[in-house]
């Protein structure tokens, strides 16, 4: 049992807490992640770690409600329970001292996902931009946390509500106009956006690495639910992952697979919202 | 009743035809989830037992990786005394209720049975199965008192057959002994693969209780290689055994097989059994409900795949395999349950390609016939595809059950531990690795194979962690 120790809307459908999780915290690095369960019949989801403290013994998660198991972790209290939380999974992102800059280009709810990565770059003695998009001013989360770790942070909203009016491939293409010596890209938010971002890098032949948010069941290599193909073969994102080349990614097959179950998806949240009450989380 | 079993002649005894087990109606099972063979009455048990021949130096013995004494339990049970037959069972094997059911007993202990050289051998798995489900549901079940405790600890990777067979046994010995498992629920296979309708969870739950009345400490949802690693636990423990499992699903590498509605069996007996997603919305786990459904491989995995799709509402579930009946590994049983039920086999068939509409969703496969050449290095004839013979088999979703090989996740991040180019930790006999301290067995040494061969793994490396514990010694390791 993990005690959710606090719980936050950071936007609207889209909450930060924090969970009392010692054994994930001892060890998590950045880019790695957790499978939560949050009662005796609910599915095992992954969900990134945004931050931690291994001395007080917690980790950070943002979900967005997006279906059934996320609708039902939102009406969880602080002080309330998730029965399992295993971790840390996945392999951490390779981090290290590069020549050049290293930019983060975060989307939606994705940018809490980037930000111990460009954390960790900063720590590692890297110049580091965040590129931050919302379809809206109000739908921009962790704005202040990655200001703390970058040099630069640029957001992107798509009415122009703030920052630039635009996609954050329009930020990023502005910083390769202006000169910004970039070598490595980041990008972690919907794949529609990653995709985008790694063909826009591809012809400049900057290295990007993506991180996958795949369908999973065990999280641990066992099933094969995440797998993806990479340079033509065929790769597991919780046992190989979840950092992988974009260049390289069959994006159409990603996120085709990533729409497995989006009949079954439907069908399970309408269900829940009709029983909710009877299979509430853990009070 | 005890006079009159031990009065009976070997000629009385070959007399009485073996038993079998009522099952559950085809038509009715596979409605449903319940265990398809129904388990005996008392009755039938006694009659079963007495016809064996007790020998001198019984075969069926020398046949049982889990070294059972079953001349011992199975004579217990014909004069009654099934408690008696159980505690005999237990003290070589912690999971007998297990084994009763999921044991290819027909090439181990029920292939060497005297009895079976003339008449039919003596149903040994449904004995077990019998006695141990007696004392299992009785409440005086005794658990043995543990011996006094050595102060050495040990860490058991995986909560599996091997893994519990390890922990049970150096828990009676004295040892501390922690169970690490990294899903929710322990069990290993016996929870995410097995399917209910062959081995009820309440069965294995029921074992897994009484290594913990034992004295096991069970640590659920703890990844070796991330939570923690091999060489950190060898920080707070005197001996590491690794009974991981193979637990990597393996793939045909043909083109199509990410297409959506293709599933890996692990992941689709996972979604299933341990997420019961036959329960879905209940249950929050989703699974496809094929109704044209395609079984690759012939294994026990297959069969159990494909029937569980016959009880999730396919109108049409097959079993493509690339050889014929005769070479089918499965176990007979579930071979015979499978054809009851209604599962079309497909034999001398080889996938070559899967194709998809236009979501990505898999409608077909593309099959290659073949024909039987050459017996290859397993003894089985070598398949070899006809040429010009590709034909597509029309589907609406696939289960790929052809074996599973190493996950790395252990191995990787554990210093000083060989594996073989495959993946799988090198041990020798007694599970030995080359890392002092760490022993390793079942599939993550041998490959995918049985549960009583897990079991066998077990038994042997918890006695030669016992020895290192008692002297310390660490011996040139030779394999």
């Amino acid at each position: 049992m993990h005690t959710i120790l606090s719980k936050t809307m950071v936007t609207e459908r889209t909450w930060h807490m924090r969970v009392a999780a010692p054994l994930v915290a001892r060890k998590c690095r950045a880019g790695q992640f957790i499978m939560l369960r949050i009662h005796d019949s609910g599915e095992r989801i992954p969900l990134t770690i945004a931050d931690w403290d291994r001395d007080a013994g917690f980790i950070d998660i943002y979900f967005q409600e997006i279906g059934a198991t996320t609708e039902l972790l939102a009406t969880l209290q602080a002080g309330d329970s998730i029965l399992d939380v295993v971790g840390p999974l996945g392999n951490p992102s390779h981090v290290e001292k590069i020549t050049g800059t290293f930019v983060m280009v975060g989307g939606g709810f994705g940018i809490a996902a980037g930000y111990p990565v460009a954390r960790a770059f900063r720590e590692a003695g890297n110049r580091v931009i965040a590129v931050l998009g919302a379809k809206t001013r109000k739908l921009l989360i962790c704005e202040e946390m990655l200001r703390a770790v970058c040099h630069e942070v640029y957001v992107a909203t798509n009415d122009g509500s703030y920052g630039i009016q635009g996609l954050v491939s329009d930020v990023l293409q502005g910083l390769l106009d202006g000169g910004e010596d970039v070598r490595l890209v980041f990008p972690v938010g919907p794949p529609i956006m990653m995709k985008i971002i790694s063909q826009m890098t591809l012809p400049h032949k900057i290295k990007t690495m993506v991180s996958l948010n795949s369908v999973m069941v065990d999280g641990t290599g066992m099933c094969g639910s995440c797998r993806v193909t990479v340079a033509g073969k065929t790769r597991f994102v919780c046992s190989e992952g979840i950092d992988f080349d974009g260049h390289e990614v069959d994006w159409d097959e990603m996120m085709s697979r990533q729409k497995m179950y989006g009949k079954q998806e439907a069908e399970a949240l309408s269900y829940h919202r009709e029983h909710g009450a009877c299979c509430g989380g853990v009070r | 009743m005890n006079d009159c079993t031990k009065n009976l002649t070997i000629a009385e005894r070959c007399a009485i035809p073996r038993h079998s087990m009522p099952h559950q109606d085809p038509a009715e099972r596979v409605r449903n989830f319940n265990e398809v063979a129904l388990g005996w009455d008392r009755e039938t048990a006694v009659a079963e037992a007495r016809r064996c021949l007790v020998c001198k130096n019984p075969q069926c013995v020398t046949n049982c990786p889990a070294e059972i004494d079953i001349p011992g339990f199975v004579q217990k049970i014909a004069v009654g005394q099934f408690l008696e037959a159980a505690r005999i069972l237990r003290a070589s094997s912690a999971l007998p209720a297990v084994c009763g059911r999921v044991c290819p007993q027909e090439t181990q202990c029920e292939l060497t049975c005297v009895m079976g050289k003339k008449y039919q051998p003596v149903a040994i798995g449904r004995l077990e199965r019998f006695a141990s489900d007696y004392a299992l549901f009785a409440e005086e079940l005794q658990i043995p008192d543990p011996a006094p405790p050595t102060g050495k600890k040990v860490a058991v990777v995986g909560a599996g057959p091997a893994g519990i067979t390890v922990a049970g046994d150096l828990v009676k010995l004295g040892h501390d002994v922690t169970l690490y498992e990294a899903l929710h629920e322990p069990g290993g296979v016996l929870v995410y693969g097995i399917p209910e309708f062959r081995l009820p969870k309440k069965i294995v739950r029921l074992e897994l209780d009484i290594i913990k009345k034992l004295g096991v400490r069970l640590v659920s949802n703890f990844v070796v290689g991330r939570t923690a690693t091999v060489d950190e636990l060898l920080e707070d423990f005197d001996a590491v055994f690794l009974g991981n499992g193979a637990g990597a699903p393996s793939f045909l590498n043909i083109p199509g097989e990410n297409l959506n509605g293709v599933y890996s069996a692990s992941e689709y007996l996972t979604r299933c059994n341990l997420m019961k997603a036959y329960t879905f919305p209940g249950n929050s786990t989703p699974v496809a409900q094929g109704r044209k459904v395609a079984v690759l491989g012939g294994g026990n995995v297959a069969m159990d795949a494909v029937r569980m799709s016959l009880r999730l509402g396919a109108d049409e579930a097959s079993i493509l395999y690339r050889r014929s009946r005769k070479e089918l590994p499965a176990r007979i049983e579930e071979i015979e349950n499978a054809e009851e039920e209604g599962v079309k086999f497909n034999y001398l068939v080889n996938p070559v390609r899967f194709v998809g509409n236009e979501n990505k969703w898999v409608t077909g496969v593309e099959c290659l016939r073949m024909e039987l050449g050459e017996p290859d290095t397993s003894g089985r004839r070598r398949p070899i595809p006809v040429k010009g013979s590709e034909f597509i088999v029309d589907v609406d979703m696939v289960v790929v059950a052809i074996g599973q090989s190493a996950n790395p996740i252990v191995a990787s991040t554990a210093t000083g531990i060989e594996t073989t180019e495959r993946g799988y930790f090198i041990a020798d006999d007694d599970g030995r690795t080359t890392k002092p301290g760490v022993f390793a067995g079942g599939d993550i040494v041998t490959g995918a194979a049985t549960v009583i061969l897990a079991i066998g793994a077990g038994k042997k490396a918890a006695r030669a962690i016992h020895d290192y514990l008692e002297k310390g010694v660490w011996p040139e390791i030779s394999t």
